[in-house]
C-alpha cells in the first residue's frame, strides 16, 4: 500500500487476487480443480434430471396467470354477462378486440343489460395478454383464463369468436394450488 | 490336387482372415451408435436432463433416426471443390480408423478354440502399425479441407492437422515405456506381459507406467479431437472445421471416424495399460473384460466432455510442446534407466 502514489481511503477494498497461474503450484490447482469439477459433474449424474417434459407434464400455473380469454354468463338465467359496452375496445391497447352491440328484444333476450354483443372478436395474434379488458369491464363479463396453448396453423383460426370464448374451455392447463 | 492340398491352409487363413475382418466391421458398426446413444444420454444426465428420449423406448432409436437423417440429406458440392479428392476423404478417414482396430486384441490365440487369436492381425511392429494409421488419418482431414474449395474448411483442416501432429509426438512417446517394459511392440505381446507374472511386470502397466498412461489419456483427448481439445471443430471462429462443406452420408462419414478413432484409443489404453483381456473367469471370457474395459474409457471420455471447458489455441500447443512432450521424453528416459537397473 506505500507505494501507491496517493492515499487509498478507508471505503475502498483491495482486490482479492488468487494465486499466480502457470508453475508446479498451478499445475498443482489446475490438476485439483479438474478433479473437483469431475466430481461435480458425477454428482448430477446421480441426481434425478430437472427436465419437466413438457407435452406430457406441464408446469402450473398462478391463478393470477393471464392466459386466454373467457367470456361468462350467469348462472342462474344462463344470461351473457357482456352487454356489448366496448369498453374493453377502448382499453385494449393492441386494438384486438372487435364488439359490435346490438339491442335484446323481448323474444331475444341475450343478455342481462339492454344492448348485448352480437359480435364479439378477439385477435389472438394480437393480444398481449395484458388484462386490461378484464380490468375495463364494468360487469365482469371478460376475464382472463388460464390457457396458453393457443399455438394453430392459421392465422383465421387464432381469430376467436364469441362462441370460442364463451364455450367452457377445455382445461389443459394445471393450476397451482394454494402456497405451491 | 496335390496343389491344392497345399493351397488349403492358405486359403483357411484367408478366410479366416476375411470372417475376421468382417467381424471387426460389423462390431464397428454395431457399437458406433450405441456410443453415439451413450454419449448423449449420459451428457443429459451429466447435465440433470434426460437426453433423447423420443424415438423409441428411451431414445434407443435415435441413433437410427439420425442415420436416416443423415442418409436423406443432400452431399453438396462446392463449385470451388475438386470432386473426386471430396469424395475421397471421408473413405480414407473411415477406412484408416478401422485399419487401426485391427490390431486391437480381444483375445489370446486359442480363447475360442482351436488356434484362433481373437485380433484383426497381430503385427509385430503393433504400435507403429496403429501411429502409421493414426498418421494416414491427417490425409483424409487435409484432403477434405483443402478439397472443399472453402477458406474455413481449409483453416479447420490446418488446425486439425497441427493438433494432431503436436500430440501424436506426445502419444508416440508416451507408448514407447510400455513398449520398453514389455521388450515387444505387438499389442498381443504387451498383454501377454501384463498377465505372466514375470518380475514386476505382471500387473497392468498403469501401475509401472502411471505418467506414461496420464500422457497417453491427455494425448488421446487431442488425438481424437475430444474436449478439452475439441479445437478443431470451433463453430464460432472457424464455423465447423475441416467437415464445413460436407453434408449428408459423407459428413456422417467424417463423423463415424471420429468415434472409431475414440474405440480405437480406448481399446490401445486397454491394451496397453489396463491388462487387455485379462480379468477373472474362464479364458473365453477374454472379449467380454476387452470390451467393457473399452466402454469404461469411452465413458471417461464423455464424462470428461461434460466437464472441462475448451482450451484456448495458444494454451493446446503450449501444453502440448511445453509439457506433455519434455514430461513424455522424461518418462521414457526414466523408464530406460530403471529397466537397466532393475
Amino acid at each position: 500500500m506505500s507505494d501507491t502514489p496517493y492515499a487509498l481511503s478507508d471505503d475502498v477494498i483491495a482486490v482479492q487476487r488468487g494465486p499466480e497461474p502457470g508453475g508446479l503450484g498451478g499445475a498443482y490447482r489446475v490438476f485439483g480443480a479438474t478433479l473437483r469439477g469431475l466430481r461435480t459433474t458425477l454428482g448430477r449424474l446421480a441426481e434425478k434430471p430437472v427436465t419437466v417434459e413438457y407435452p406430457e407434464e406441464k408446469t402450473p400455473v398462478y391463478p393470477r396467470f393471464r392466459g386466454r380469454h373467457k367470456l361468462h354468463k350467469f348462472e342462474d338465467s344462463n344470461l351473457e354477462k357482456c352487454v356489448g359496452c366496448s369498453l374493453c375496445v377502448a382499453a385494449c391497447p393492441a386494438e384486438c378486440i372487435r364488439v359490435v352491440a346490438a339491442e335484446n328484444t323481448p323474444d331475444h333476450q341475450v343478455s342481462a343489460g339492454e344492448r348485448y354483443a352480437a359480435v364479439y372478436e378477439i385477435n389472438m395474434t394480437r393480444c398481449i395478454f395484458c388484462g386490461y379488458c378484464e380490468v375495463a369491464c364494468p360487469f365482469d363479463a371478460i376475464t382472463m383464463g388460464n390457457d396458453y396453448e393457443l399455438a394453430d396453423y392459421d392465422r383465421s383460426d387464432l381469430i376467436f369468436t364469441k362462441e370460442m370464448l364463451l364455450a367452457e374451455p377445455v382445461e389443459r392447463t394445471p393450476l397451482r394450488r394454494e402456497g405451491e | 490336387m496335390a496343389l491344392l492340398a497345399q493351397a488349403a491352409p492358405v486359403l483357411e487363413t484367408t478366410l479366416v482372415q476375411l470372417v475376421k475382418a468382417v467381424a471387426i466391421f460389423a462390431f464397428i458398426l454395431q457399437v458406433v451408435p450405441l456410443i453415439l446413444l451413450l454419449e448423449r444420454k449420459l451428457l443429459g444426465r451429466f447435465q440433470s436432463r434426460y437426453g433423447p428420449n423420443r424415438v423409441g423406448a428411451y431414445g434407443l432409436l435415435q441413433p437410427l433416426a439420425d442415420v436416416f437423417k443423415l442418409l436423406s440429406k443432400e452431399s453438396s458440392t462446392p463449385a470451388t471443390a475438386v470432386p473426386w479428392m471430396m469424395a475421397i476423404a471421408p473413405v480414407i478417414s473411415v477406412s484408416t480408423a478401422v485399419a487401426a482396430l485391427a490390431i486391437i486384441p480381444f483375445g489370446p490365440q486359442g480363447a475360442w478354440g482351436g488356434d484362433l487369436g481373437l485380433y484383426g492381425i497381430d503385427v509385430p511392429i503393433g504400435l507403429l502399425y496403429f501411429f502409421a494409421f493414426g498418421s494416414l488419418a491427417f490425409y483424409a482431414l487435409m484432403l477434405g479441407g483443402w478439397a472443399s474449395g472453402s477458406k474455413y474448411s481449409f483453416l479447420g483442416s490446418m488446425r486439425s492437422a497441427a493438433q494432431l501432429i503436436s500430440y501424436e509426438v506426445a502419444i508416440g512417446l508416451s507408448l514407447l515405456g510400455v513398449a520398453m517394459t514389455a521388450g515387444s511392440l505387438s499389442l498381443v505381446d504387451i498383454v501377454e506381459a501384463q498377465g505372466s507374472g514375470e518380475g514386476a511386470f505382471g500387473m497392468w502397466f498403469v501401475i509401472p507406467q502411471f505418467v506414461g498412461f496420464l500422457i497417453f489419456l491427455v494425448a488421446g483427448f487431442a488425438e481424437t479431437a475430444r474436449p478439452p481439445f475439441d479445437l478443431p471443430e470451433g463453430d464460432a471462429e472457424i464455423v465447423g472445421g475441416y467437415n464445413t462443406e460436407y453434408g449428408g452420408m459423407r459428413f456422417g462419414s467424417f463423423f463415424m471416424a471420429e468415434y472409431i478413432e475414440v474405440i480405437v484409443i480406448s481399446g490401445v489404453a486397454t491394451a496397453c495399460f489396463f491388462g487387455g483381456w485379462h480379468g477373472p473367469g474362464p479364458e473365453a471370457l477374454a472379449p467380454l473384460w476387452v470390451v467393457l474395459k473399452m466402454f469404461a474409457f469411452i465413458v471417461l471420455f464423455i464424462w470428461v466432455r461434460a466437464t472441462l471447458p475448451r482450451l484456448r489455441y495458444d494454451q493446446l500447443m503450449t501444453f502440448g510442446w511445453k509439457v506433455l512432450l519434455p514430461l513424455a521424453t522424461l518418462n521414457v528416459l526414466v523408464t530406460a534407466i530403471l529397466l537397466v537397473v532393475i
